[in-house]
């Protein structure tokens, strides 16, 4: 097949110089680093690799385990970095290969980043909690900086100089003395130069920095234009057949009896059985469906709440009696001119990611390979020797870089079903799911309640704060402004009706909208403009900052809302990111809303590319509408009824406004936050208060707008 | 004669990106399985199998069409492009270099079809209107939510074409 044949090429080209290190992972560290072969390689331990360690559940992993990232330079002056992060369109590809390219003053070009291999890559967590950033990305900077002064030690050794009078950059040791200049090719050409840094070598203060910070293109940018990248749902293997799992007729359900005789009959279809688990496998996808059509299969499916029922039940489970009534606040609350309690909710919503969840899985000589999209790659690597009952050297997950996942690709279920298929079809395997089997098998973001009382006294003093966060989670329930008594609560549902997860911002996006809808109520109570009010009780510097950002890019306060003109602000600060942003709703003559404008500002310390953070805000902001004013997951007797594009509406070009702006801060003198999650939080409490501002109906559940909006 | 589901091959023919391909597929197979899994085109990319999102879109005959709907025997006759084929002699076309210098992108699952939906908007309108615009490109989802880039990246392509139009007419 010529396609299997172009990505071997492929394949074969990310793993030159880099093969060996496969096998030598099942050998100790020390065979590990002579298999390496020529070349320089550094290896990171430091304080980060015992944080790590301390999140491993299953341990035994074969990786050098005091390792959290390493660096390979071959004679070509190729610099290699393996890190277990993977590239999910939040361009940590990229932001990462410039903090290396800075640190070892190597050009950015010559950096190839090798990402959630596992059989390539130190073990890692996942790429999640927007941890990549303040984590992964200091970690680097430390490698690369142990691995220059290598370079320069033995370049010094070689001109028989100090190591001090040396300098280096473009990829190259220099004497400035002599003007002799030894490239890390020709440095790392026949020797083996291993290392391992620990500790924090001198990094390179932002302010000096030439390739971080500024706004380099996306790494590989061209192949998506061209077509040419290739997601794990584009991964060939010679001799692959196509897969299709067939799905109970509701949640919880069990099979009662299946007969396939009719499917098994097809020609070249195998239908493979395992317990509950039923599926088909076919030379192509076409002919694999029609084989599942074929199945006949009865379920029961036991009685269970519909989303009608949700927030009644939500309360209950959460253990909500009544008593969730802090007496602090009771007694501050006499001393209120205004006071609130109110109730707020969000929905259950999808992440929907353009790609579904994708895997090809292979088994060759008792090991299992599987290709597939995740955001942890090592988790699903466990899943696989579990369930498979595997040795940890006899399974293997890779994952090319994804049609994205928001926080929705945590798991392996997909990986897991097309290694069973591909093991009774003694052939590699190709499973993808469909988007009806992503709205309903995946998980979702938890649906939640949140209570707020609060009260302020005449001036805008803020006397008393009480949030109880019912199921959504706790991130973001606590609150930014200065006040006590403050009792913020999360309380867990233990047996929800949906399966429930991680999501971009997750309950911060809940918390937020909750906090910061109650917070404009207290100001029209109060009759203060809503920006006053919160910088009344704001101490915090960075919130200040984004909000005074926000509001004068904005023009806040130039205006007066009217009845066909809203403004809203909000803001917040959740895993080191600050924003704030300010909405402008427009109201048609038929009550239509539409967002008319949007402007946000970001801050999260010093920024590593300024043009990828700029996208990821932005891309927040847009996203962020869909939940704002319509997403919205529908179910009913154990099934999600409306799991499809059709029917789940997502933001489109046409609920985009036509202005979206984001202003950055750049905080040289702080280190970075993460930027993929936080950026979605103020946009829901910011329109909502802008069509308060309109309207004069106050919206407090989420999705706002399912009837009205345009 | 409406063949069964899946049970009988056919050969057929295909002309994609200006080359005669051959292959065998069941008369209702959609021509996005046969691009993808029989003649190695994968960049043409599998979103919802429903037509609502356009990550599918391939040109026929000019025109977008999401292939994941259209039965691959119904697009024998036709011209077919895919974002394989877009490239002239290595170079990138207008649309694909203002997708790349706007950064109109985050996972780029969406950029295949986005690229070729507004291809095809820049030839019919030049300088499309806010209107003709989203009346091209609602059915085309990014869920990374880059629409302002893309917005962006439609008018630099415009303005692309139109220099290009303008050394042409010089020379």
């Amino acid at each position: 097949m010529p396609v299997a044949d172009e990505l071997d090429k492929v394949l074969e080209v990310e793993l030159q110089g880099i093969r060996d290190r496969v096998r030598a992972f099942e050998l100790d560290r020390r065979e590990f680093l002579r298999l390496c072969g020529g070349g320089l390689l550094v290896c990171l331990a430091g304080p980060a690799v015992a944080a790590q360690e301390s999140g491993r559940r299953s341990g035994g992993h074969p990786l050098p385990t005091e390792i959290s990232a390493w660096i390979h330079i071959d004679p070509s002056g190729t610099v290699t970095v393996c890190t277990g992060k993977v590239e999910i369109g939040q361009n940590i590809r990229t932001s990462l290969a410039q903090q290396v390219a800075e640190e070892l003053r190597a050009p950015f070009a010559s950096i190839a980043m090798t990402m959630g291999d596992t059989d390539l890559v130190p073990w890692d967590a996942g790429t999640f909690g927007s941890r990549t950033t303040p984590t992964m990305g200091p970690e680097l900077r430390n490698m690369a900086a142990g691995a220059r002064q290598m370079l320069v030690e033995e370049a010094a050794r070689r001109w028989a100089c100090d190591p001090s009078s040396l300098t280096a950059s473009d990829g190259k040791v220099i004497n400035p003395a002599t003007q002799a200049a030894l490239s890390y090719g020709e440095i790392t050409k026949g020797t083996k130069l291993t290392g391992t840094v620990a500790g924090d070598p001198p990094l390179t203060p932002a302010s000096d920095w030439k390739i971080a910070g500024t706004p380099a293109p996306k790494v590989h940018g061209l192949e998506f234009v061209t077509g040419k990248h290739r997601y794990p749902s584009d991964i060939v293997r010679p001799g692959m057949r196509f897969g299709k799992v067939l799905r109970p007729s509701g949640f919880n359900a069990t099979l009662v009896s299946v007969d396939s005789s009719a499917a098994e009959k097809m020609p070249g279809v195998q239908v493979v059985r395992d317990g509950d688990f039923i599926g088909a496998v076919a030379d192509d996808v076409w002919t694999a469906e029609a084989a599942l059509l074929k199945i006949n299969a009865q379920w029961n499916v036991p009685p269970q709440i519909s989303s009608v029922q949700l927030f009644a039940a939500l309360k209950k489970g959460a253990g909500d009696d009544g008593t969730n009534r802090s007496a602090d606040v009771d007694a501050a609350l006499a001393q209120a001119d205004a006071k609130l309690e109110q109730t707020y909710t969000v929905a259950y919503i999808a992440h929907a990611p353009l790609e579904p969840r994708a895997a090809v899985a292979e088994w060759q000589d008792g090991k299992l390979t599987v290709w597939t999209g995740t955001q942890r790659p090592f988790g699903v690597k466990d899943e696989l020797v579990r369930v498979f009952r595997l040795p940890e050297t006899q399974v293997r997950v890779l994952m090319p870089d994804m049609g994205s996942a928001y926080g929705g690709k945590h798991t392996g279920e997909c990986a897991i079903e097309a290694a069973r298929l591909a093991k009774a079809a003694g052939k590699p395997v190709k499973l993808i799911w469909t988007r009806e089997e992503e709205f309903t098998w995946a998980y979702f973001r938890p649906a939640g309640v949140m209570e707020i009382r609060a009260g302020a006294k005449k001036d805008g003093t803020l006397v008393a704060w009480e949030h109880h966060n019912y199921n959504s989670g706790p991130s973001g329930v606590g609150t930014p402004y200065a006040v006590k008594p403050a009792v913020t609560e999360y309380h867990e549902w233990p047996a929800p009706p949906l399966a429930q997860g991680s999501y971009r911002g997750l309950a911060a996006t809940a918390n937020h909208f909750a906090r910061e809808t109650a917070m404009d109520e207290l100001a029209h109570a109060l009759a203060i403009d809503p920006l006053e009010f919160r910088m009344k009780n704001l101490t915090d510097e960075r919130l200040r900052a984004v909000f005074t950002a926000a509001a004068d890019k904005f023009g806040w306060g130039k205006e007066k809302s009217t009845a066909q003109r809203g403004f809203g602000i909000a803001g917040g600060t959740e895993k080191g990111g600050y924003t704030a942003a300010c909405a402008e709703v427009e109201i048609d003559p038929q009550g239509k809303v539409r967002i008319r404008r949007l402007a946000q500002a970001w801050e999260s310390g010093v920024i590593i590319n300024p043009d990828g953070l700029r996208n990821q805000v932005m891309g927040a902001m847009v996203q962020a509408i869909g939940g704002a004013l319509f997403e919205n997951v529908q179910f009913a007797n154990g099934k999600v009824t409306n799991g499809d594009f059709g029917d789940y509406r997502v933001p489109r070009f046409h609920d985009t406004p036509p202005e979206v702006e984001v202003i950055l801060i750049d905080r040289r003198d702080l280190p970075p936050a993460g930027a993929g999650e936080t950026g979605i939080v103020a946009v829901a409490p910011a329109v909502g208060n802008a069509m308060f501002a309109a309207t004069g109906q106050r919206l407090r559940n989420m999705p706002m707008a399912v009837k009205n909006s345009v | 004669m409406l063949l069964a589901l899946g049970e009988t091959m056919a050969e057929l023919v295909l002309h994609v990106n200006g080359a005669v391909r051959r292959t065998e597929a069941a008369a209702d197979e959609p021509l996005l399985w046969v691009l993808r899994n029989r003649l190695g085109l994968t960049g043409t990319r599998f979103g919802c199998g429903e037509g609502q999102c356009g990550a599918c879109t391939v040109l026929l005959n000019g025109k977008p069409t999401r292939s994941c709907l259209t039965p691959a025997a119904a697009a024998a006759d036709a011209q077919i492009t895919t974002i394989e084929g877009l490239e002239r002699d290595g170079r990138l076309t207008p649309v694909q270099e203002a997708f790349l210098e706007e950064d109109a992108m985050q996972c780029g699952y969406c950029t295949s079809g986005m690229v070729l939906a507004v291809t095809a908007l820049l030839r019919e309108h030049p300088r499309p209107s806010d209107a003709e615009t989203l009346q091209a490109m609602n059915g085309n989802m990014c869920r990374c939510g880059t629409y302002p880039r893309i917005r962006a990246a439609i008018r630099r392509a415009s303005d692309k074409m139109a220099q290009q139009e303008a050394t042409h007419a010089r020379g």
